[in-house]
């Protein structure tokens, strides 16, 4: 495009900038990591059991979740009734949800004193335990079945409804449309579906902090940690860190083959009208909305029942965190939009798919690996609890990174789409462009972003456990702390103020693009 | 004098050749069948559409790549106004890009306002507006800009036969004002009577030179008899 190459240049240099840090934060770290790496010693047994671990949990998990969430979906995607937009809503939810307050609740309602130990105790049943490798699945189930949920409902409500109307017309029975319509639709939609869960339960490290550890389940991400904390063995981190990076860069290649679903599509607010009614399917749908609905919100009701209570009466130190996470949380948005916006532009304008790839680096990155790689970098210089926080907003708006981009770049696309002759037309560029055309007319994106990102990062536990001591947590880590000491009605009143703040800063920013905005 | 020198467009399928000269303010009505690339050539001239070969010249002197430092004002089918700018600050756009606007510009867009008959309606955003209202707020951006190329993209398209001619009328007495030189394109030849006296069509791939607007319609050519039909 020779014609727009003076316009290219202005946004090409933030664009390279930005995609500089990520790959410095990406493969910059790991190539700390692998430098400190020296493959002689080898790794452990328990190391290899990580591994194994790692892999057949993920497996599980998203496995569990998609056959869980086959049946909601198909009674979502035919049923409509009150509250049924409201429960799709929620279903996105778990994805802002602070990962620390879902296992509290889970703690709650699954756990030795929750609620479904005390009605077994009723009958004289064993109380059962959370912890273990089934903590660790059924976390990830709470987290995931929702989105494969979601997935999943888009692929029903993508089905044109003529098809379902042919299909009344020509008298087919639910089996037929099962076998003609349905199936192959999960056929195109669930393997997607499986790569994307199999990823995040594959990354997720606050889980198995919480809930896992010991020979049976112990993650490769929990493995680093305990290298890095417990035995403050820099080598087997860095072993470790290249595995699970290896892991992560497997799988996306495997991605790249498959057809990714994306959760951003609208319209999922209407049932699909079907003609293959029966009795014994309304049924079926009820049980698994109520199953589903129960298992999402009995946990979150628990946190808010335990937590209420000594709210106002929280330990000065939980404030304190509170505010440190706020802080960290409100920087990390700004760093993500600030890195995100200049990777759109410069996708967008060069209408580059390797950019945008390259912006979507971090979902297959661990936070614990770029976090043991900034630590190694660092240590020599700083004392890495000085640096706890910063790092933890930059590398918070690196992970959020992915999913600001899928908000941003489609939009951008868009506004250019529309608007970018015009702008060309009358000489809008650079600043001019950003400020007049750019920002106003992203604000919905960006807000979603923002809020998106700063949700995100108060609720994390990740990287931050590498790096704080005890006087620079955030909240996550001290609510993580309470747990660990048993202190549960103090953890659960901290979960509680963890979970509202992150709705709310999701809420405020999600708002705030909204408003006044011209259409 | 706007030149199409030897211009070459080929995207896939498509392909435009054309070769013309517009004298300095004709008034030239863009004809010819949907998808023959009536628009493409406008975009071409705008300096939007990459050339696979030939130039465009303005007075013998090749444009810019840039297009807004071409001497061309352009109206688009849709998207003329910034959803979230005001009207006048959409005009203003005309003068500063920026939107720096000094006391003195801010004097000039009411005038210009006054001028396509939308005085004191500066504060009011897009959504306010009618389509008629806005194709005028483009028209006074246009006379901000005063470029002596005007290029219409079928601005009027969608706007109804009466508010369409007043749209027309309107063009013609701006054009009378300043002198510029304009392109249009339109799917109605009755556009092409009303308001122009040359016609360049397009057709088969091709643009063909221009040819005095009578003269097409008395003794229209193989082509222009099929797209006329009857």
């Amino acid at each position: 495009m020779a014609v727009r190459r003076l316009e290219i240049n202005k946004c090409t240099v933030p664009g390279l900038l930005a995609l500089g840090v990520v790959l410095a934060l990406t493969l910059g770290t790991l190539a700390a990591v692998a430098l400190r790496a020296e493959p002689g010693q080898g790794l452990l047994p328990r190391d290899w059991a990580a591994i194994r671990f790692t892999l057949w949990q993920a497996a599980l998990s998203a496995g569990l979740s998609i056959l869980f969430a086959i049946p909601v979906a198909r009674a979502l995607a035919r049923r409509s009734f009150p509250g049924r937009s409201v429960l799709i809503t929620l279903l996105g939810a778990p994805f802002i949800l602070p990962v620390i307050v879902a296992i509290l609740g889970l703690i709650a309602v699954f756990g030795r004193t929750g609620l479904i130990s005390q009605v077994l105790g009723l009958f004289g049943i064993e109380p059962i335990s959370v912890y273990g490798y089934h903590g660790v699945i059924l976390a990830h189930v709470f987290f995931n079945l929702p989105l494969a949920t979601r997935l999943i409902l888009q692929g029903w409500l993508a089905i044109p409804s003529e098809r379902f109307r042919l299909a009344a017309s020509l008298g087919m029975a639910p089996s037929d449309i099962a076998r003609t319509l349905e199936r192959p639709m999960l056929r195109e939609v669930v393997p997607g579906a499986f790569l994307v869960i199999f990823l995040i339960c594959l990354t997720s490290f606050a889980v198995a902090l919480a809930l896992g550890g010991g020979p049976k389940a112990t993650t490769v991400e929990l493995a680093i940690y305990e290298a890095f904390r417990f035995d403050f063995d820099l080598i087997r981190a860095s072993l470790l860190a290249l595995v699970q990076f290896g892991l992560g860069a497997a799988l996306a290649l495997i991605a790249l083959r498959v057809a990714m679903p994306s959760d951003m599509g609208a319209g999922l607010d209407r049932a699909v009208t079907r003609w293959d009614d029966r009795p014994a399917l309304l049924v079926q749908d009820i049980v698994a909305i109520t199953l589903a609905t129960l298992f999402l919100l009995l946990p979150l009701g628990m946190v808010v029942l335990d937590g209420l209570p000594r709210l106002l009466h929280l330990p000065q130190v939980v404030f304190g965190a509170a505010l440190r996470s706020v802080i960290v949380a409100l920087i990390s948005a700004l760093l993500t939009l600030a890195l995100s916006l200049p990777i759109a532009a410069l996708a967008v304008r060069h209408n580059s798919r390797v950019v945008e790839a390259l912006g979507y680096l971090t979902i297959a990155a661990s936070p614990l690996v770029i976090g043991t790689g900034l630590f190694i970098i660092t240590f020599p210089f700083v004392k890495p609890s000085d640096l706890a926080l910063p790092i933890t907003a930059v590398v918070n708006a690196a992970l959020s990174l992915p999913f600001t981009l899928r908000a941003l770049v489609p939009a951008l696309a868009a506004v250019e789409r529309d608007y970018g002759k015009l702008a060309d037309g009358l000489g809008m560029t650079g600043w001019t462009r950003l400020r007049h055309l750019w920002l106003p007319r992203l604000r919905r994106p960006m807000g979603f972003a923002l809020g998106l990102a700063a949700a995100l990062s108060m609720g994390d536990l990740g990287v931050i456990t590498l790096f704080a001591d005890g006087d620079n947590a955030t909240l996550p880590l001290q609510l993580f702390r309470l747990m660990a000491a048993y202190r549960m009605e103090d953890a659960a009143a901290a979960a509680l103020l963890l979970l509202s703040l992150s709705l709310l800063l999701f809420w405020i920013f999600d708002k705030g693009g909204r408003v006044n905005a011209d259409r | 004098m706007l030149t199409v020198d030897q211009l070459r467009i080929e995207m896939g399928d498509f392909s435009l050749t054309g070769d013309l000269k517009i004298a300095p303010g004709a008034r030239v009505a863009v004809l010819g069948p949907s998808g023959a690339g009536k628009s493409t050539l406008l975009a071409a001239i705008a300096g939007f559409q990459p050339l696979n070969a030939g130039r465009i010249l303005w007075n013998d002197t090749a444009m810019p790549n840039d297009p807004a430092a071409r001497p061309i004002s352009m109206v688009f089918q849709d998207n003329n106004l910034f959803p979230h700018l005001t009207v006048a600050q959409n005009v203003g756009l005309g003068l500063r890009p920026n939107l720096r606007l000094s006391t003195d510009d801010h004097a000039y867009v009411a005038q210009a306002l006054t001028r396509v008959g939308l005085e004191g309606m500066g504060d009011r955003k897009p959504a306010q507006l009618s389509g008629g209202q806005i194709a005028r707020v483009a028209l006074a951006r246009v006379l901000l800009r005063d470029r002596p190329v005007l290029l219409l993209d079928e601005p009027f398209g969608a706007l109804g036969p009466a508010l369409k001619s007043e749209m027309l009328e309107l063009v013609r007495t701006l054009l009378d004002e300043t002198g510029a030189t304009l392109l249009m394109v339109s799917h109605d030849p009755q556009d092409a009577r009303v308001l122009c006296d040359q016609v360049v069509l397009v057709a088969d791939g091709q643009a063909l030179a221009p040819v005095a607007t009578e003269e097409m319609f008395a003794n229209p050519p193989e082509v222009m008899r099929e797209y006329l039909g009857g």
